[in-house]
């Protein structure tokens, strides 16, 4: 008589298409948002097998609406809670792969005080803030990362508040993984979320993404043909500082203080700056580069800032569950009702 | 009260038998009052006296020694008859210092007991409590004159004890409240046994410091015992109660307990978000001990990430609970609109106290009422439940989570200051005793063929729970209006009519699943009810009992526990009197509502002194209303 043997059947790898819900999109035409959420679906399935594990959580902004289009389970919350409301899930149950959604108002201004927190208790969750400078969805008032003197509907005669430089509050608050992106440059930002999802710990990814509407154009100098070589930075780990037309700058360290040197004339790559993700210190003085103005101005750096190991508050508290269980047993109903001291009256 | 004498070592002691007494320590912060005072309290309620008790701590942690300000008291009221408050007026205070006697003198009883630390009435302690320079001792001028005083040096006396302890001058200092308890002890003719053994457990590590705290307690009660300034004993017996197994609780307590025992009966993991705030905070101290139960307790970085952490839990299958007083239910209003347009369970526990703002929040009000019904954007009814006694939490609060669960809504739970830090004998229930809570979740989709359906309803109005990691379920939940049963994002305006008359509904249909309401005492129709909510329920239970005993019998007392939705005879119920007056520690919230929504001619009798009402304010006005 025969025998036949059942193999498990491998998964089927999910496409972009399962990952696309069936509600009709409704962001402005040409918005950066289309790109972002393009490739997040186009990455998810090179590392999710499950998708019913993943949770899309959101505050308010356009941005925020994003969690609708994604066909996976998902909040759209209030404004700024976000991070707030995917600690409790990530708290909750940590199986679950969870991604907050948010923009530079959301997650900088309203939010802010979660941002911080969030970061500090780093749990394992993934957090990409499109940033545009620009308040989109309550029609166009300038953001906690617009630039100074900045013209918009609530600031006619100019904006008067120094910006939020998110890299910096990143690395202040104790972020465990910074890094950044741009809505017009799909590979990289595929490649970033990869990096992301790889990371054991709130992964904080600041995506710069055109809002064709209120601020068209104001990262137009990192997405261009024309500007964007001698304006960007692509930092990569364990490899120099080179940026320009034609690679043919770097940026050399004088002390703590970031120089752009040419190459060639006696300087060459050997004694560039050779990026350590690791290295907090060197990951805040890229986070400067984006203050530097005038005769100091520097490249605005994309990529993996910084990136530390550190336990994630949903395992450390899992793990605080686990030793008080085994220190004192569960306590039984009964004896919680009871409590330890007791007189019977007949 | 009858009295007995003895005559003892050649001594004569009186002894009197009385119903019940009230017990007044005060003194600083530092000078172990509220211990002192569970102490004698535990001693008394394992002896089987009824008992109430009612701390006030001042606002300030440590506010300047000696002050006014940093008068830390415990009330106990105890008796061999049934007791419904902590007491109005006090049979005894135990003052420490200039200070503790001059807060307490307002409410001894005439020809009360007073024990005063002498030592706490030297020139400095008087300065201290704000008397003017020059001004007389009021142990020695004649002020206390029609009470019964007795000046001990207490101080003194423990140095005295352990002189030989080799113990430093702070150790010694801070053994002086029991010394004051083994007195009390002696004076209330209870056993030493259960405080040395809970010193026993509690020291049994600093053996030094057990010794010198068991020798000053003895001390005391010797000192009672053998010399004879003492006089006079005070006996009360054992009360007759139900019979059962008993154990004292506080609200908080009782708060904290209800919920574990809810959350066992649902099969559900716990999840608190909290932020510390009084006089909440202990739920979170209390749940942050039971992580070996697999409770999840998170103290966020405000109070929305309290509750927005908690929904998140909640959407995952959690019993989320937030904990709070009305100042952190006001940071929380967005959020519990948002739960309550998720429609997914939630607890919010708000432990009321005095407002607006920070107002006094270590006193007690009942002012968040309106806060609860309509303290949100938007039409966003949630149920409410409001506990009446510090083991009524447990009931009240085990009732709230089986209608989250069941309804798959947010509830809010009101308790206050004076319950919540208040403790009296609870006999407590065993776990199949409690009513089943049903949590269940969708595993497959609801609408075979089509497209999943999160937003269907039951006959009661209630959608499905759904967690995520579910396969097959994926769905988007949110803040914007959805469509009936998908779920889906709809700005259809005759949509959003029906969604908020359907969320409405459904907390509505509640009134379905509670008891109809009955007086807790008294006829079911006639001249007159005293209708009242939470905390107020000792002070007019005892004014009705007193009032029966003055020949006022056909007064009823109704107790509303049900405040969204009422039970369904409440209008009903309340019609049938000539006359309803509403005792409330607000300006008239309840009363606003009976009256808007009944029509019930009701009078308030309000009080906002950051106090529970006394028995004799509510008698005083029922007496008044009852006879106009």
């Amino acid at each position: 008589m025969e025998t036949t043997t059942l193999e498990p059947t491998a998964p089927v790898k999910l496409t972009a298409k399962d990952f696309t819900s069936d509600q009709e999109i409704k962001w402005c035409p040409g918005c950066g948002d289309y790109s972002i959420l393009k490739q997040v679906q186009t990455v998810l399935p090179d590392f999710v097998v499950e998708k019913e594990k993943v949770v899309f959580v959101s505050g308010i902004g356009c941005s925020s609406r994003f969690p609708y289009y994604m066909n996976t389970y998902g909040i759209h919350s209030i404004h700024g809670r976000a991070p707030a409301i995917a600690t409790g899930v990530k708290a909750a149950n940590p199986e679950l792969n969870v991604w907050v959604i948010s923009g530079d108002g959301d997650l900088m201004s309203i939010g802010g005080n979660h941002l911080i927190h969030v970061l500090r208790r780093n749990p394992n969750i993934k957090l990409m803030m499109f940033n545009n400078e620009i308040y989109g969805l309550t029609k166009g008032q300038y953001s906690p990362t617009s630039q100074r003197g900045v013209v918009t509907k609530s600031t006619p005669f100019g904006s008067l508040d120094e910006p939020f430089n998110p890299a910096e509050l990143a690395l202040g608050a104790k972020s465990t993984f910074f890094a950044r992106t741009l809505d017009r440059d799909p590979k990289h930002m595929q490649a970033i979320i990869h990096r992301a999802n790889a990371h054991k710990g709130t992964s904080f990814v600041e995506v710069y993404q055109n809002c064709p509407v209120f601020n068209d154009g104001v990262f137009f100098v990192y997405t261009e043909k024309e500007t964007k070589k001698e304006e960007c930075l692509w930092l990569e780990n364990g490899k120099p500082l080179v940026f320009g037309q034609t690679e043919n700058k770097g940026i050399k360290l004088d002390g703590f203080k970031p120089v752009v040197v040419e190459l060639g004339d006696g300087v060459s790559k050997d004694d560039l700056w050779v990026h350590d993700e690791s290295d907090k210190i060197k990951a805040s003085i890229l986070a400067q580069f984006a203050n530097y103005k005038g005769d100091e101005h520097k490249p605005r750096p994309f990529g993996v800032f910084y990136k530390e190991e550190r336990s994630c508050i949903e395992d450390d508290m899992s793990a605080q569950i686990d030793y008080a269980f085994e220190k004192k047993g569960r306590v039984p109903l009964n004896k919680i009702l009871s409590g330890d001291k007791t007189w019977t009256i007949v | 009260m009858d009295t007995t004498l003895e005559t003892k070592q050649s001594r004569v002691t009186t002894t009197v038998n009385s119903e019940s007494i009230v017990v007044r320590f005060s003194g600083d912060s530092g000078d172990g009052m509220q211990l002192t005072g569970m102490q004698f309290t535990d001693t008394s309620a394992l002896l089987g006296k009824d008992i109430s008790t009612f701390p006030e701590y001042p606002a300030e942690i440590r506010a300047p020694a000696g002050t006014l300000a940093g008068v830390s008291g415990f009330q106990v009221h105890f008796g061999s008859k049934e007791i419904f408050t902590p007491g109005d007026f006090y049979d005894v205070i135990v003052c420490m210092n200039a200070a503790a006697l001059k807060t307490d003198l307002e409410r001894l009883k005439k020809h009360g007991v007073v024990i005063a630390n002498v030592s706490g009435f030297d020139s400095k302690n008087m300065k201290l409590a704000g008397y003017p320079e020059g001004s007389t001792n009021p142990l020695e001028d004649g002020t206390l004159d029609g009470y019964k005083v007795y000046r001990v040096d207490v101080s003194k006396l423990t140095k005295e004890a352990l002189k030989e302890s080799g113990l430093g001058m702070k150790e010694i200092e801070r053994s002086k409240n029991m010394f004051v308890l083994g007195l009390l002890f002696w004076m209330f003719d209870n056993s030493m046994e259960f405080t040395i053994k809970s010193l026993e457990e509690k020291f049994g590590k600093k053996p030094d410091i057990l010794a010198a705290n068991l020798k000053v307690l003895k001390a005391g009660w010797n000192y009672g015992d053998t010399t004879e300034v003492f006089t006079t004993r005070y006996k009360t017996t054992a009360a007759q109660l139900t019979p059962g197994v008993y154990r004292n609780i506080s609200g908080n307590q009782a708060l904290s307990i209800g919920i574990l025992a809810a959350a066992e009966k649902a099969g559900l993991p716990i999840f608190l978000g909290s932020y510390p705030i009084t006089p909440a905070s202990d739920v979170l101290h209390d749940l942050s001990k039971f992580k070996s139960n697999g409770v999840k307790t998170f103290q966020a970085e405000d109070e929305i990430a309290a509750i927005c952490s908690a929904i998140g839990a909640a959407y995952t299958g959690s019993l989320g609970v937030t904990s709070t007083s009305g100042p952190g239910v006001a940071l929380k209003s967005e959020a519990m609109s948002l739960a309550m347009i998720f429609e997914i369970p939630l607890l919010i526990c708000d432990i009321q106290r005095g407002g607006p703002s920070t107002g006094l929040p270590t006193k007690t009000e009942q002012a968040d009422l309106m806060m609860a019904m309509y303290g949100r954007h938007g039409e966003s009814p949630l149920p409410i439940i409001a506990a009446n006694s510090p083991a009524d939490c447990f009931d009240a609060v085990y009732e709230a989570v089986k209608i989250s669960i069941e309804h798959m809504v947010p509830v809010i739970f009101l308790s206050d200051g004076y319950i919540a830090n208040g403790a009296e004998p609870w006999r407590f229930p065993t776990e199949d005793q409690l009513a089943p809570i049903n949590a269940t979740f969708l595993t497959e989709n609801n609408n075979p063929g089509g497209k999943l359906l999160p937003y269907k309803r039951d006959a009661n109005g209630v959608r499905p729970w759904i967690k995520p990691g579910t396969k097959g379920l994926e769905h988007r939940i949110g803040g914007l209006e959805k469509q009936e049963d998908t779920g889906n994002v709809s700005y259809d305006s005759k949509n959003h009519e029906r969604m908020v008359h359907l969320r409405a509904a459904k907390v509505e249909k509640i009134a379905d699943f509670i008891p109809l309401i009955k007086p807790d005492s008294g006829p079911t129709k006639g001249k007159m009810c005293v209708l009242g909510w939470g905390s107020t329920y000792g002070a007019i239970k005892t004014a009705l009992l007193e009032l029966n005993q003055e020949g006022y019998k056909d007064i009823a007392h109704v107790h509303v526990r049900h405040m969204n939705p009422f039970p369904k005879n409440l209008g009903e119920l309340l019609h049938s009197y000539e006359k309803v007056l509403v005792p409330e520690m607000n300006t008239g919230q309840l009363i606003l509502l009976v009256r808007a929504k009944y029509l019930v001619p009701a009078v308030g009798l309000n009080k906002v002194q950051g106090q529970p009402f006394t028995t004799e304010e509510v008698k005083t006005k029922i007496v008044e209303l009852y006879n106009s």
